[in-house]
């Protein structure tokens, strides 16, 4: 057993009990998010100790540990940093259950990262409930009628989508006969050998699985508490939820599908379809609604709907890839990378998007977009950043997502997707009016009242963060990419 | 022989201007805010320097072999080994001219600016974004790669969109900023698909590259019409070609000398820029090729039958603007690299004066309604004098500059293509007529101006500080057409041919051509000479009755006054109907009746129990799960209908 390969999920568990404990013997709460951060910075340590080693399995092939997860890993640590850092007026407010607050944070990073390293069905599973049930709590955190209503629906439909996903779990072990996902591939492949593959019971448990996990990252039609829940919850866990959870449904997704629904051929012709088609309307149904939300986390959250539809074209991508050319997977990898790049990006984008909300709106008191007027002269530099990440949203050069949508279009066209690159970039067209709307009203409407909106130290930190690496991604994307690259081609199991 | 340039030097071409807008927008905006005019002269000053740079550039080339420069360049994202993107740059005769082009306008224009901003509050602002919208500008022209030139694209978009709406507390000038980005966008997207669709058939966007390939044969055939197609709407957009044509009115609700920029040398000439720079793809495909010269005849045409009747001074430069645009792509089509980016360097020079002048005009009368002017010859002598020429030059009175590249066009139009041909001899009896309408509504007769109001009621001319680049403009529009007399100029962009100076300026005078009676340049001459003829007999000498031809030919008027409709189509029919209430509603209710109705039904339930575990069971929620559902069973349904 090899525990020293689970040091970095192992240390952010003692961290949250730790926190927890802390909570009850100390009143100078703050130090609670100190102890969080210097935890999640230890954990990132030993992530990055490990990158470029061999692939290796634990617990019975149940996790792994390959650069693919520890990417996903040291993305999500990350993330959380700025979470917790832009928590820390949020929680300020709160009473009581501070250290429950940072704690779930934590464990829901856990989970999170437990999903990008499953390579078994039921690992798989109970990472994902792990972190569905810390966020269910977070959600609810608010505790007034929006954020309750908000939590209690997310258990509902969260409890349906699981259901769904474990039904299709089982169906899938019933017709191979293994949970473990390498295995699963061989059964598939043996399957068709046989011409059983046409098998109505294995295409629904992908099917169930697909609607499952379209759940987590929001895809139409599994997206309908994504508009309600964000509008509800504490603005740091709807940014947590948008881009943590989000990036982690598609890390599981992405390894599902490539390590075990890869070949034969026909199969990742089908799911390729699927979610070229899911993307499609999920970017259309995103975008066009998003135009017409006056609350700016309503309209984030039909945004966040839409670029998971974007991120659903490198999905469909890979099939086709695979579809087309199952010997020669040369492209494979590519497209791969362009997935974990556009995630970065749009994480990036978002997180400036968002903590610029959680600024101007902790002041103003108001998620509406008309009260944003005359931000550019009362909060320059919050306008700016927001201004940046809406940019960077919209796809604008010299933004990070511009090069993500440039790499993941790119993939869709040479796998013969252009039609789904058309739908794609009118799409952006449609998103730029929205988005561009909220810049419009910040620098060219007169402020309703006359001050500045202060900020606080650690906002303005994870703000310049996200900002520089917006930048950094779309001026010097090659970093990234190479990053991405190494994640991919070392697909442990 | 002078030495060549550096290397470092030419990146620096841009950077300085780059350089610039960082200066201004980081250290003197937010410290030294009481000392505006710091910004502007560090602007110029870096304008400046880039234009010695350019002119360096341009000596470099033209004594170069081949009129090349070659720039070592690096690599800037490489995707997965097999496609590399470089970051360089191309130093041909073509990227030399542009550069002279956009360094000079733009040099002259913030010179000018510093007289016509003088007092505003946003005068850092102004400088900061006209430094990133030339650095832009300048590096759009040189970089040698499609994709990296798409975000130099859209970054001249978006410069133009901050500087349309630069007094954005005008709603209008909002709304014309939002229109600009989000009408020109419509052509990027045809760029973007040509950029995709090139990468995924070539597997590189290097433009040199790119222009081997088409003429090896490679790329040919459906591939090679699409790309350019795509890649030319882009340039319709960019610059305001039918029917992506109607943005750049209203972008006149910018500074003025803003819209000296853009119409010069910037965002307009960027879409002719491009055709001309991929030309090796439309040269290859005839479909392209005659795509090019018919929607810039009929560009031509159109937009000038709107300039007859514009009451707005600067709305009729803005016509006229789209009209020459249309010229130069109908250059493009039928004559090649060399014709089309000869008007354009000509139209440079006398569109920036006729801006600068109309900034001039309004900045003494304080409007820019011609109804409201007049007699500001005498008031005005230095404003009048530079105007009249620029007038003369755009309607192509020999031997000023506007002359010889309209008549290259129309020389090669009648070889190539009749019927634009005679289309573009309308037009000539057009320009010349809306222009002097212009020139005799401003300056003739008496002052109509308003007494009351803030500004004086005595006109008076401008400072010298925005004279003297006026002048230097006013020699340019005379003098920057003879550079071809010879052939020079053509050659240098690699075409034509040569003759001796003298031959050359009276070459159109005395050669006729096949199937017209007497000289092609005799004939647009006394075109010219009757449309400025028929504005000086209504305008001027009031021989003939404004009023009473408007009468005449009210249909007509009413057709070209309200723009042939295109904003209301666009606007209201399009926009409107049928994708806010088919389209959108459709989805809307789809989305809102079954989801957000949902939400608000919840809330509203809500307040009326006040208890949690009601609002789960309004059937709401129900609802929901029912969606993921019935999601799952549609996605099997096409599954299996789909085989």
């Amino acid at each position: 057993m090899n525990l020293e390969l689970l040091l970095p999920e192992l240390s952010l568990l003692i961290t949250a009990i730790a926190v927890i404990m802390l909570d009850l013997f100390t009143e100078r709460k703050g130090l609670l998010a100190v102890v969080s951060i210097v935890g999640l910075a230890i954990a990132a340590g030993f992530a990055i100790t490990m990158w470029g080693t061999d692939p290796q399995a634990i617990f019975n092939n149940m996790l792994a540990v390959d650069n693919y997860a520890l990417f996903f890993k040291l993305l999500f640590l990350g993330i959380a940093v700025l979470v917790i850092l832009v928590s820390v007026d949020y929680v300020s407010k709160f009473v009581h259950f501070r250290g429950e607050y940072h704690a779930l944070v934590l464990l829901a990073t856990l989970g999170m990262m437990l999903m990008a390293a499953a390579t078994d069905l039921i690992s798989i599973f109970v990472a994902l409930e792990l972190a569905a049930i810390s966020f269910y709590v977070l959600v609810g955190f608010l505790k007034d009628k929006k954020s309750t209503e908000a939590s209690l629906k997310f258990v509902l439909l969260g409890g349906i989508a699981s259901a769904v996903l474990l039904f299709g779990m089982a169906l899938t072990f019933g017709f191979t006969g293994t949970t473990q996902l390498p295995e699963i591939a061989l059964a598939v492949h043996e399957m068709s050998a046989q011409g059983l593959l046409s098998n109505p019971g294995l295409i629904l448990g992908i099917v169930l699985m697909i609607a499952g996990f379209g759940f987590k990252i929001a895809a139409v039609p599994f997206h309908m508490w994504a508009p309600d829940v964000y509008e509800g919850a504490p603005t740091p866990i709807t940014l947590y939820l948008s881009v943590g959870s989000k990036v982690a449904g598609f890390a599981v997704i992405l390894r599902v599908f490539y390590s075990a629904f890869a070949l034969p051929e026909t199969l990742s012709l089908d799911w390729g379809m699927i979610f070229a088609i899911l993307g499609a309307i999920g970017m259309t149904l995103g975008n066009v609604v998003a135009i017409q939300q006056a609350n700016i986390k309503r309209m984030l959250a039909y945004s966040s709907i839409a670029h998971a539809g974007y991120i659903m074209i490198g999905l469909a991508a890979i099939g086709l890839s695979i579809g087309l050319s199952p010997t020669t997977d040369t492209l494979a990898p590519l497209a791969q990378s362009s997935i974990l790049f556009y995630v970065v990006a749009f994480a990036l984008a978002d997180l400036a998007a968002f903590i610029s909300v959680i600024v101007i709106s902790g002041k103003l008191g108001s998620d509406q977009i008309s009260d944003y007027a005359g931000m550019g002269k009362q909060a320059p530099l919050v306008a700016l950043a927001l201004t940046l990440g809406l940019i960077s949203l919209i796809g604008l050069p010299p933004t990070a997502g511009f090069i993500a949508k440039f790499y993941i279009f790119s993939d869709a066209v040479n796998n013969g997707l252009l039609w789904l690159v058309i739908i794609a970039v009118l799409n952006s067209a449609i998103s730029a009016y929205y988005y561009l709307r909220v810049v419009k009203v910040m620098w060219l409407n007169e402020p309703a009242r006359e001050g500045k909106v202060p900020s606080s130290l650690a906002l303005r930190l994870a703000l310049a963060i996200s900002c520089l690496g917006i930048l950094l991604l779309g001026i010097v994307p090659t970093i990234v990419m190479k990053l991405a690259e190494m994640a991919t081609s070392m697909f442990g199991f | 022989m002078e030495t060549v340039i550096p290397n470092e030097l030419v990146w620096l071409i841009f950077l300085l201007p780059l350089l610039s807008f960082a200066v201004i927008s980081l250290i003197l905006r937010p410290f030294f805010s009481n000392k505006p005019r710091l910004s502007g002269y560090i602007s110029i000053s870096a304008i400046f320097g880039s234009f010695i740079l350019s002119i360096w550039a341009l000596t470099s080339i033209l004594s170069a072999p081949s009129h090349e420069l070659a720039i070592p360049d690096f690599n800037w994202l490489v995707i997965d080994s097999a496609i590399t993107i470089h970051l360089g740059l191309i130093m041909d005769s073509l990227t030399a001219v542009m550069l002279i082009v956009v360094t000079l306008v733009s040099l002259m224009i913030q010179m000018y600016s510093q007289g016509y901003m003088q007092g505003d509050p946003s005068y850092h602002r102004y400088y900061a974004y006209m430094s990133l919208f030339t650095a832009s500008m300048l590096g759009l022209v040189m970089v040698d790669n499609l994709l990296i030139m798409f975000v130099f694209w859209e970054l001249v978009g978006l410069c133009s969109y901050l500087l349309i709406g630069f007094w954005f507390h005008r709603p209008a000038a909002a709304n014309a900023a939002k229109k600009a980005f989000i009408v020109t966008r419509i052509g990027d997207f045809g760029f973007l698909a040509a950029i995709l669709l090139l990468l995924s058939k070539t597997g590189t966007l290097d433009i040199a590259q790119l222009h081997s390939l088409a003429i090896a044969g490679t790329l040919a055939g459906t591939v090679l019409t699409l790309a350019a197609i795509g890649i030319f709407l882009g340039a319709v957009g960019k610059s305001a070609q039918f029917p992506l044509h109607v943005w750049l009115p209203d972008a006149m609700e910018g500074p003025t000398p803003v819209s000296a920029l853009i119409h010069a040398a910037t965002m307009v000439a960027a879409g002719v820029f491009l055709v001309a720079r991929m030309f090796p793809l439309f040269e290859h495909s005839e479909v392209a090729l005659l795509t090019v010269a018919i929607i810039g005849g009929l560009t031509a045409i159109f937009a000038a039958t709107m300039g007859l009747v514009m009451t707005d001074i600067k709305r009729v430069l803005a016509y006229s603007t789209i009209s020459q645009l249309g010229y130069m792509m109908l250059g493009l089509g039928v004559g090649g690299i060399a014709i089309g980016i000869f008007h354009l360097f000509n139209h440079a020079f006398f569109k920036a004066l006729l801006f600068l002048g109309a900034g001039s005009v309004s900045h003494a009368t304080g409007t820019f309604d011609m109804r409201q002017m007049g007699g500001l010859r005498k008031v005005m002598p230095w404003t009048y004098a530079t105007f009249l020429i620029a007038s003369l030059s755009i309607a192509g009175i020999w031997p000023l500059a506007g002359f010889w590249s309209k008549d290259e066009i129309l020389l090669s139009s009648i070889n190539n293509q009749p019927i634009l041909f005679y289309l573009a001899m309308v037009t000539v009896f057009m320009t010349a007529f809306y222009m002097f309408r212009v020139v005799f509504l401003t300056f003739g007769g008496q002052y109509r101006g308003d007494n009351s109001g803030s500004h004086s009621a005595r006109p008076h001319e401008s400072p010298s500080v925005m004279i003297m680049p006026m002048v230097v403009l006013a020699v340019l529009a005379v003098g920057s057409g003879w550079l071809n007399v010879t052939g020079g100029f053509s050659q240098f962009l690699g075409g034509g041919e040569t003759r001796g100076f003298f031959e050359g300026l009276f070459h159109g005078f005395t050669h006729t051509l096949p199937g017209l009676p007497i000289p092609l340049a005799w004939i647009s001459l006394i075109l010219a000479g009757l449309g400025i003829l028929l504005a000086y007999a209504i305008y001027s000498a009031r021989w003939l009755s404004a009023e009473r031809i408007t009468r005449l030919f009210a249909p007509l008027h009413m057709l070209f006054s309200r723009k042939y409709w295109f904003d209301e189509l666009y606007e209201h029919i399009i926009a409107r109907i049928v994708l806010l209430k088919g389209l959108f509603a459709g989805l809307k209710f789809f989305d809102s009746r079954g989801i957000d109705g949902a939400v608000n039904g919840i809330a509203r339930t809500t307040v009326a129990t006040g208890r949690v575990i009601r609002k789960a069971q309004t059937g709401q929620l129900q609802l929901y799960g029912m969606f993921i559902i019935l999601g799952v069973v549609a996605i099997i349904l096409a599954m299996y209908l789909s085989g």
